[in-house]
């Protein structure tokens, strides 16, 4: 929990990671990709406040005491959310799994929620897998990497088949919330790997499953917000939002602020911190204190302490249901975090919803 | 300058200079030079085989491969197409994909017989969407100052691009639209549908200037992101811009050392 000024604000960082980047864990003819990877990991952590930056060893491979110092005793956060990344074809044991987060996850008792992944194309074995390690970890979520290669395939679209055929199966175990990556990414080469239109079909036709669109489509901002003011299921995962601009470009990052609240709205934002690319600690406070820089955004819509509760945590644990203490929930009168159609854009008549 | 064998920054390093100013990141719309993705550009031999060596470097080792591969082929026809140059090279640094794109450009192959097996077709449609993102930035950027005087949407949808004074943004949009082949004459409507160039009904100019400052404002936060993270690559090279907001950059001379 943060407090500021009397306020308190219950936290949930929706989108963290507990990964081993070291040269030990790099697959042997794959070290440029592995090395190049992390590198270009650690040069995201420079966009936050110079005394936050860590040592590139430091970075590789950060260790248990240090992520339970960094997001829960400094970093004010109540409940984490790990996102696994396999990336197996670079790091021997994985970047990031399911199976590393959720042993850390087992040491501290209600701390985590341990999300795990699938990718249609593992077809029958991927079905067992998953459902082993929804029944192993209880997951309620998956990270999703549309844009990943996998043999002769060069990335796959959540409204292919075989994908549908896995989310309903997903919905079956008891999945219900979907964090799609669609952001930085290498793959695939020529097509546009950011591309959210898959989103929207799935979304329409999955209406009992929440979609988190994490780093909001960046660099492809427009094409998220046009896609997420239709429908009233998607979120916006605003880790790398924050990380990435606040600090470093605190006027593009009112800017975003601005739009995305304009065309997602308050209930639909949740706040990750992309830990161990930034520590929380920055971030949460940062946020809190955030407001315009100035008149010049005075078209956008307002932000009030309600609109920080809601995007640092109550929105997130509304999605996965995580009790949040009295003190820390809205006043009576400022609605319902998460609310699927409180975006002001997705109600009837609003110019977005009748012209996009 | 590294301009082994020419003395000074002369006549040909500036024209080459020029030159390289016509290549843009096709997603940020800006020219490469602004950008500091230009490392070098040296020139070598005697008027009868002078060949220019241009170096090239984005803000991270996993830069989209595509656009890459279109800013190191846009670079070699604008450098090699420079009078008094016999030969051009051009290559990308520090890339994932540095052996393939240079490799690929140097032989003028496309894009596709580049990436054998890794691409499906060229990326003239990529190129193009890019620029129709550009128009509705483009158009942010001209409008911006118009409603800040207070113009309604609807006074806007009557203009036409003669109405608008002359300044370097309405230029750029100009440019991006002749580009794509849509009006951009002194009668043309100051705004049209990027896709087919009609002018914007009424009652959609309000979601339509929308829409230009979403997609500015998205092609703003690119910028400043990939300048941040070139800084934090070249930190000898750092464009001085960098920390401050990028509306500061735009037109400032933070050159690269050719």
């Amino acid at each position: 929990m943060y407090e500021k000024d009397g306020e308190k604000y219950f936290i949930v960082d929706s989108h963290m990671h507990y990964w081993d980047a070291s040269p030990q864990n790099w697959v042997a003819g794959q070290e440029n990709f592995a090395k190049g990877w992390i590198e270009c990991f650690h040069a995201y952590q420079s966009l936050g406040p110079p005394e936050t930056h860590w040592s590139i060893e430091h970075f590789q491979k950060y260790s248990e005491d240090d992520l339970m110092s960094d997001v829960f005793d400094k970093g004010h956060v109540d409940k984490a959310i790990f996102q696994p990344t396999y990336l197996n074809s670079w790091y021997s044991e994985g970047f990031n799994t399911t199976e590393k987060n959720g042993a850390l996850a087992e040491k501290h008792p209600d701390k985590f929620i341990v999300n795990t992944r699938f990718d249609p194309r593992d077809g029958d074995a991927g079905f067992k897998k998953l459902k082993e390690n929804i029944a192993r970890w209880g997951s309620k979520g998956v990270k999703l990497y549309t844009a990943e290669w996998y043999g002769d395939s060069r990335g796959w679209t959540l409204k292919d088949p075989e994908a549908y055929r896995y989310l309903e199966k997903a919905q079956s175990l008891g999945i219900k919330n979907v964090h799609v990556h669609k952001g930085p990414t290498i793959w695939p080469l020529d097509k546009d790997a950011f591309d959210v239109s898959d989103v929207d079909h799935a979304a329409t036709d999955f209406p009992e499953l929440n979609f988190i669109v994490e780093h909001v489509g960046l660099p492809r901002i427009e094409d998220f917000c046009f896609m997420a003011t239709q429908e009233p299921n998607v979120y916006a995962g605003l880790s790398v939002v924050i990380g990435a601009l606040m600090y470093a470009r605190p006027k593009f990052f009112a800017k975003v602020m601005g739009e995305l609240l304009f065309w997602v709205g308050e209930d639909k934002m949740t706040f990750g911190s992309d830990y161990g690319i930034w520590e929380p600690k920055w971030q949460v406070e940062g946020f809190v204190d955030w407001d315009y820089p100035s008149d010049e955004f005075s078209d956008y819509p307002r932000v009030n302490t309600d609109t920080k509760k809601k995007i640092l945590g109550l929105n997130a644990a509304r999605l996965y249901d995580i009790e949040v203490p009295a003190e820390c929930r809205l006043s009576s009168d400022a609605g319902v975090p998460a609310a699927r159609d409180d975006a002001a854009l997705v109600s009837e008549g609003s110019p977005a919803k009748a012209a996009v | 300058m590294t301009a082994s064998g020419l003395d000074t920054p002369g006549p040909l390093a500036r024209t080459l200079f020029a030159a390289l100013e016509t290549v843009r990141d096709p997603e940020l719309d800006e020219p490469v030079t602004r950008l500091g993705f230009v490392a070098s550009c040296s020139v070598s031999g005697g008027a009868e085989d002078r060949t220019v060596e241009v170096h090239l470097r984005l803000p991270t080792y996993f830069c989209a491969p595509n656009f890459a591969f279109l800013m190191v082929a846009d670079a070699y026809d604008a450098v090699a197409a420079v009078p008094g140059i016999a030969r051009a090279v051009v290559l990308l640094d520090d890339h994932f994909a540095s052996d393939a794109i240079n490799a690929g450009v140097a032989a003028r192959s496309g894009f596709a017989s580049s990436f054998e097996g890794e691409a499906l077709g060229e990326l003239d449609e990529l190129r193009t969407d890019f620029v129709r993102k550009a128009v509705m930035a483009g158009t942010d950027r001209v409008c911006r100052p118009l409603l800040a005087e207070g113009r309604g949407p609807e006074e806007l949808g009557a203009l036409r691009l003669g109405d608008v004074a002359d300044s370097p943004d309405l230029a750029h949009l100009r440019a991006r639209r002749q580009e794509l082949g849509l009006p951009a004459s002194d009668d043309a409507p100051l705004l049209v549908d990027p896709l087919t160039g009609a002018a914007v009904g009424i009652d959609a100019l309000p979601l339509h200037l929308r829409k230009a400052r979403l997609t500015g404002v998205n092609q703003e936060a690119n910028s400043g992101v990939c300048r941040g993270m070139l800084a934090a690559r070249y930190p000898d090279r750092a464009d001085r811009a960098d920390h401050a907001d990028h509306t500061a950059a735009v037109g400032s001379t933070a050159l690269p050392q050719l």
